[in-house]
């Protein structure tokens, strides 16, 4: 068996740290609600909608509650007293909060208790629509079973979701596992969900309800057709976080992409924003079943990957942590590394089968995400071709649990459908003709790649306790993850941050907090 | 087959008789293994499935590009209904290279470390920029490619360069509103990027800058960059700019531009 030596009380600590971490953060959360997590209720609760301008309507009702200085209350406050008050429908009541003439000051009239049992159908309700399709998911996984790990994972990103769909079943044909629609560039950066259908998007093809119903429609008619269940992906980042993960969550999606830290320090998303909106995304998520994809990856296309690979182990600790807290189980902790060592140097593949094995065994209930060389690829295709296939052979030795495979256009294009097709047989044939190698070989105690991965434990926990003593927000103000810096106050979405007054109403976030029925445990 | 070396399935008759190996002098045909030979490769995918069929409407695909004698060397079912071709083929066209000629950005080929050490060295601070998608262009991807910290294709933005000041105005910026802000910055350089060439109005948006600066009286204190999918260096200098990024411009491209222009050795 291939293993690589690993400290158990060297990982025990690790944890140990990166729980006190995230416990600090976690008190400025439990603080805080943002404009993105209001919306997320409105629409849990069944608002929906866009005014004659093509704004959501969550967005105008959220946004003049927040600029009158009331949203610490919670819109589910106004909501409820909303329907107390005489609408006639979530939707109705909804209208009001944005439309009405007069503002709810708050003041008088039914208190939080009242709003609680006025809104306490509505909250079953939209837990009952998260729990549907997780019980749709595990029915249909049970009946026809997904392929086997690493589960293959391609990206189409055409920018007309209904070409995309029709990629992404091509793709299933291939032999893909898990289908990601690529969002149309900076997206992340928009604080508000488009609607509807979409035809035209730049880089990708915008994350809406109905894109992922389209996508999904697509993906399991793939599914019934090859026998095998096929995994949809998205994007729960940026500045609707929360908001997607409730789209993902009752449009089934099985993965999306959410991460602790990537927003603050890959588009400069503000970190208190940031903060709260993952725990809550995560809170729906772990309802959900959904898989995260954490982006750790990223940190070695902007940082080093030799001299860097330990802060890709450390933020790995740091998002199971932030996990942990907002109730996901391991088997949902898609934390994500990366084969981005520059090719040319020197025994790097013997690096790369350090660094993922060493990820496999700390993780070892979690679905690991295995991510394929970006950086170093060029328009040469052809190496790009070997690259990738180099990159399997680690995948399948060390028994990744996802793989994005890499695509040998990377430098050049979202890929053609006869990349993707490539690609799939490539990691085929790679997979197949090495599916037991890591069980048959061993490392050599005091080789190269042992040594490489008690090396990159031994800095990882010492670059945790950094974290721990100057807190986390100050170690991303100094640059300790991917050497990009950020401060507290700045970054996009931090005025969309507010601190929750004493009677904060939030019912359905209350529930997802609540231990889990019996019947989901 | 008795007599063929190292080629498989692909056999070609000999080409003597029709490919001449001398070219004029200037002209250039592709190299295979033999001057003049014309030898390309070609993938693609053709919604058919596989047959002879498919086999003979790539081999026509091909011919139809101009290659002679086309051999589909791959066929093979890429998704349902769809065929995977890999075709080699022999194309009879030519380029006179002596009559090309290109305008291109030039700058010394400096690596990170070296873009660093001339600010610092000659410049002794660093080097303002201001960025913005201008008009109605909502598309920053080009401008964040190049600016943000993350950069594109492995390549960093300029943000990540300690020599670099960096102010990314985002998407929809007036021209008014650039000029605005880039004089208040005492910005050395301003990046314009056009993604959206509809009606050609990112030439009516960039040539409209250009000449507000002139009127403003400032136009020569400053770099203009003008940068996009369907920009190149010979149009942005007609529009008025100091130069122009297409395509596959990476963020050191830019950040050599303008050490080369702003860091004369003292």
């Amino acid at each position: 068996m291939a293993t690589v030596p690993m400290d158990v009380a060297k990982v025990a600590r690790c944890r140990v740290i990166a729980a006190e971490i995230a416990s600090d953060v976690q008190r400025y959360i439990d603080r805080h609600t943002t404009v993105g997590v209001e919306r997320t209720i409105l629409r849990a609760y069944g608002a929906d909608g866009l005014d004659d301008q093509g704004v959501p309507l969550v967005n105008i009702a959220v946004d003049r509650y927040r600029e009158a200085g009331l949203l610490g209350r919670g819109i589910a406050f106004f909501l409820g007293r909303a329907l107390l008050g005489g609408a006639g429908s979530v939707q109705d009541a909804a209208e009001r909060l944005a439309f009405a003439s007069e503002l709810d000051g708050g003041e008088d009239g039914p208190g939080p208790d009242e709003i609680n049992e006025a809104l306490r159908s509505q909250t079953d309700a939209a837990l009952a629509r998260i729990d549907r399709a997780r019980d749709e998911r595990e029915a249909m996984k049970s009946r026809i079973p997904p392929g086997p790990t690493p589960l293959k994972y391609v990206i189409v990103a055409t920018g007309n979701i209904y070409d995309d769909a029709v990629q992404a079943k091509a793709a299933a044909h291939a032999g893909a596992d898990i289908v990601a629609v690529i969002r149309a560039t900076a997206q992340s950066l928009l604080d508000y969900v488009p609607h509807g259908a979409t035809t035209e998007g730049y880089g990708g093809t915008f994350a809406t309800q109905e894109n992922f119903a389209i996508i999904r429609r697509a993906l399991d008619e793939a599914g019934e057709r090859h026998g095998r269940y096929v995994m949809q992906t998205n994007y729960s980042s940026g500045l609707c976080m929360a908001e997607i993960a409730w789209m993902g969550a009752v449009e089934r999606l099985d993965m999306l992409l959410n991460d602790a830290m990537y927003g603050i320090l890959f588009r400069d998303i503000n970190m208190c924003r940031t903060f709260v909106d993952q725990y809550v995304s995560r809170r729906l998520i772990a309802r959900s079943g959904i898989v995260i994809n954490t982006g750790e990856d990223n940190y070695l296309t902007t940082a080093d990957a030799v001299e860097k690979a330990h802060t890709v182990l450390a933020s790995q600790f740091i998002n199971e942590a932030f996990a942990l807290r907002a109730g996901l189980k391991e088997g949902q902790m898609g934390l994500g590394h990366a084969y981005e060592i520059d090719p040319w140097l020197e025994d790097s593949f013997l690096l790369e089968i350090a660094q993922a094995q060493l990820v496999r065994q700390i993780f070892d209930r979690h679905p690991i995400k295995w991510m394929p060389p970006t950086k170093h690829k060029t328009g040469d295709i052809f190496f790009a071709h070997v690259h990738d296939a180099m990159f399997d052979l680690v995948g399948i030795t060390t028994k990744q649990s996802i793989e994005l495979l890499g695509m040998f256009t990377e430098a050049i294009q979202n890929p053609l459908l006869m990349d993707r097709y490539l690609a799939l047989k490539a990691t085929r044939y790679v997979f197949g003709a090495c599916r037991h190698l890591g069980d048959e070989i061993n490392f050599k105690p005091d080789g190269i790649v042992a040594r490489r991965a008690i090396h990159v434990l031994e800095e990882a926990l010492g670059l945790l306790e950094e974290v721990r003593r100057d807190s986390i927000w100050d170690a991303i103000g100094r640059g300790a993850f991917a050497d990009v810096k950020r401060t507290r106050t700045g970054g996009r979405g931090y005025a969309g941050v507010v601190e929750r007054t004493v009677h904060y109403v939030n019912p359905l976030l209350a529930a997802l907090e609540s231990p889990a029925p019996a019947s989901r445990t | 087959m008795e007599g063929e070396r190292g080629a498989g399935c692909l056999s070609f008759p000999c080409y003597e008789t029709r490919m001449p190996p001398i070219l004029p002098h200037g002209t250039r045909r592709a190299y295979g293994d033999r001057d003049g030979d014309g030898m390309l490769q070609l993938s693609f995918t053709l919604e058919l499935p596989p047959s002879g069929r498919a086999r003979e409407a790539a081999k026509r695909f091909a011919e139809a590009h101009g290659l002679t004698e086309p051999i589909v060397a791959t066929m093979e079912e890429c998704a349902e209904g769809f065929s995977f071709f890999v075709v080699y083929g022999r194309s009879g066209h030519e380029v006179d290279v002596s009559s090309i000629d290109v305008p291109e950005v030039h700058a010394e080929a400096l690596s990170r470390e070296e873009i660093e050490h001339r600010i610092v060295t000659r410049l002794g601070r660093k080097i303002v920029i201001v960025g913005a998608c201008t008009g109605s262009d909502a598309h920053t991807v080009g401008i964040d490619a190049i600016l943000n910290y993350k950069g594109y294709a492995g390549d960093n933005g300029l943000e990540s360069y300690k020599g670099f000041e960096v102010h990314n105005l985002g998407a929809q910026v007036e021209n008014e509103q650039l000029a605005m802000r880039a004089r208040a910055l005492s910005a050395d350089a301003i990046l314009v990027s056009q993604v959206i060439t509809q009606r050609n109005c990112h030439k009516e948006n960039g040539r409209a800058l250009v000449e507000k600066l002139e009127r403003d009286g400032w136009r020569r204190e400053v770099i203009l960059l003008f940068g996009g999918p369907r920009v190149d260096h010979a149009m942005a200098l007609e529009l008025g700019f100091d130069a122009g990024f297409g395509t596959g411009t990476k963020p050191s491209d830019v950040a050599r531009f303008l050490v080369d222009r702003m860091c004369e050795p003292r």
